[in-house]
């Protein structure tokens, strides 16, 4: 007590210590990385002629966008957008059903270690590879068309809903999944009774999320070929038929806040 | 009955949870495990129905050695054993009759406990059960409407109806008010002496065990220490389990226990806070 009293007289500096305790390396890094900048800036090459023409063409692009076309391809876009909601719906469907078996098996609580690394591999492939990606391959493997988008759906789908699906297998209460096995259920009774009660909800809501999710990239899929809404708007916007294109957007723009909405407003319930 | 010798449990940890632990329980008595936190309660009556796989020894239910079974022979086996938790351990999101009949699936197939087919034998065992433990009128509540003490009713219902020759019972009133703790132990002894079951409950409160069980194992650092009357637990002995301390003061808070359950309020209201949280 003596000591504190009798030292306010002499007031100490404090600062925050650096995050890199060596001034040389500290300044040098950071006058390293603003030379870098500078370079890599100057390095992307800029032609102001180039850019003039696709400001002009943009314009155009503008002006065309804002007259929308629905009527004199409307045909074609309702046979996208029906063709998109039905792989929407098929991919979703088929790749929760994969998913489900998949995410059990790569909850670590629930099975054995080599179960569990063939699973989580299967949704590190799937996840790995972005939709166009898995888009282009399956279109070289099966021609253009809604086919090659269905399966592309469905295998992110699965990627997707079975990771997050484990994680939440992963989060259950265990008590219940001990008091199950404690009856002489064996391994798919434990499942039914012990975990798919705690998870159910959860996996409606996770469906009805990638639902939506599907719908918009089977839009993306479509541009590589692989049917749908996306499909039609390729063809349109290499016929420079931008106010057709503009119909188009402006569709898949409701279509995807509707599901969004509807979507939002199920997962809320189900809370 | 249960016959248990030289059991011995390593984690993988290189915790020794037991350390050579020797027990018989016979025929329709009910025996009463107390012993610190960590000294192996816990993981010795998970042991019997191999929830927890012992490291060395043998069990023997009835003419059964329970160790020396296949996975499938097990699963037979366990049937026989019913099993009451501290929290309860119920499934929150399904109804009192499904969790309550969850305690056949060993005896069903898949699809009728997919379809919640249960036989009618079985469905009007649950309904009995349910009388008999007070909880009629909510057949079809979900578990996670329940108070403390009505989960845990749903809990015993459970095990009973597995029709089992023993019941390991895992700190049931752990999670209860005093008055709730003597209705479930009254409520697990009477059952025991009505069906002549085997059981073996781990329980921390001392004097609520001295009040319902005739015979009391005490373990410590998993080897036992006592076992006897709960007469015969005198302060030395209490000290042998637990270590040293005032026993003779816990004796008055004991008494402030018992005057808690005179207090006229009744309280499932903690009840439902302890298990809400």
């Amino acid at each position: 007590m003596a000591e504190l009293t009798a030292s306010p007289v002499t007031s100490r500096r404090w600062r925050k210590p650096p995050l890199i305790r060596n001034p040389w390396l500290r300044w040098g890094l950071l006058i390293g990385a603003l030379i870098y900048l500078a370079v890599a800036i100057s390095s992307v090459p800029v032609d102001d002629a180039r850019i003039a023409r696709g400001l002009e063409r943009g314009g155009r692009m503008i002006s065309s966008f804002l007259r929308p076309d629905f009527a004199s391809r409307w045909y074609d876009i309702q046979i996208g957008v029906l063709e998109s909601l039905t792989m929407t719906v098929v991919s979703t469907v088929a790749g929760v059903l994969l998913s489900v078996p998949v995410g059990l098996g790569a909850a670590r609580n629930l099975v054995s270690a080599p179960i569990y690394l063939a699973c989580r591999s299967i949704i590190t492939i799937s996840r790995t590879f972005q939709e166009v990606v898995i888009a282009i391959v399956f279109v070289v493997m099966f021609g253009f068309g809604p086919l090659a988008g269905v399966c592309t759906l469905a295998f992110a789908t699965i990627g997707f809903m079975a990771k997050l699906l484990a994680e939440d297998i992963e989060e259950i209460d265990p008590a219940p999944l001990e008091a199950i096995r404690a009856t002489g259920a064996g391994w798919l009774k434990t499942v039914t009774y012990a975990v798919m009660p705690q998870v159910s909800a959860r996996l409606v809501g996770l469906s009805v999320y990638r639902f939506d999710i599907n719908l918009r990239e089977s839009a993306i899929v479509g541009i590589v070929g692989a049917g749908g809404i996306g499909s039609t708007l390729q063809t349109t916007f290499n016929r420079y038929d931008y106010d057709v294109a503009a119909a188009i957007l402006l569709i898949i723009i409701v279509l995807v806040m509707t599901t969004e909405l509807v979507s939002g407003h199920i997962r809320r319930r189900l809370q | 009955m249960l016959r248990i010798e030289k059991l011995v449990k390593q984690y993988p940890t290189g915790d020794r949870a037991l350390r050579g632990v020797d027990l018989m329980v016979p025929e329709g008595e009910v025996v009463a495990l107390i012993g610190p936190s960590g000294a192996g309660k816990s993981t010795l009556i998970r042991c019997v129905n191999r929830l927890v796989e012992p490291t060395s020894g043998k069990i023997w239910l009835r003419d059964t050695e329970i160790t020396a079974l296949s996975a499938r022979r097990l699963r037979q086996v366990r049937r026989r054993i019913g099993m009451i938790f501290q929290e309860y351990a119920l499934v929150e999101r399904l109804t009192v009759m499904e969790n309550v009949l969850s305690g056949r699936l060993g005896y069903v197939n898949f699809w009728q406990s997919w379809f919640r087919r249960f036989p009618q034998h079985d469905v009007d065992q649950a309904f009995a059960l349910l009388e008999r433990v007070g909880l009629s009128d909510f057949v079809d509540k979900r578990a996670d409407e329940l108070s403390g003490g009505q989960r845990q009713r749903v809990g015993i219902a459970r095990a009973l109806i597995q029709s089992p020759d023993m019941l390991l019972v895992d700190e049931p009133t752990a999670s209860l008010d005093p008055k709730t703790s003597r209705q479930i132990m009254r409520l697990i002894t009477e059952l025991a002496r009505e069906r002549g079951l085997a059981v073996i409950i781990n329980i921390h409160d001392v004097p609520l065990a001295q009040l319902f069980v005739k015979r009391i194992v005490g373990l410590r650092a998993g080897e036992i220490v006592y076992d006897g009357p709960p007469e015969g637990l005198t302060p030395e002995r209490l000290t042998d389990i637990y270590g040293e301390e005032d026993w003779g003061a816990g004796q008055a808070v004991a008494g402030a226990d018992s005057a808690q359950e005179m207090d006229p309020e009744p309280s499932p209201i903690f009840a439902a806070s302890t298990s809400n949280a």
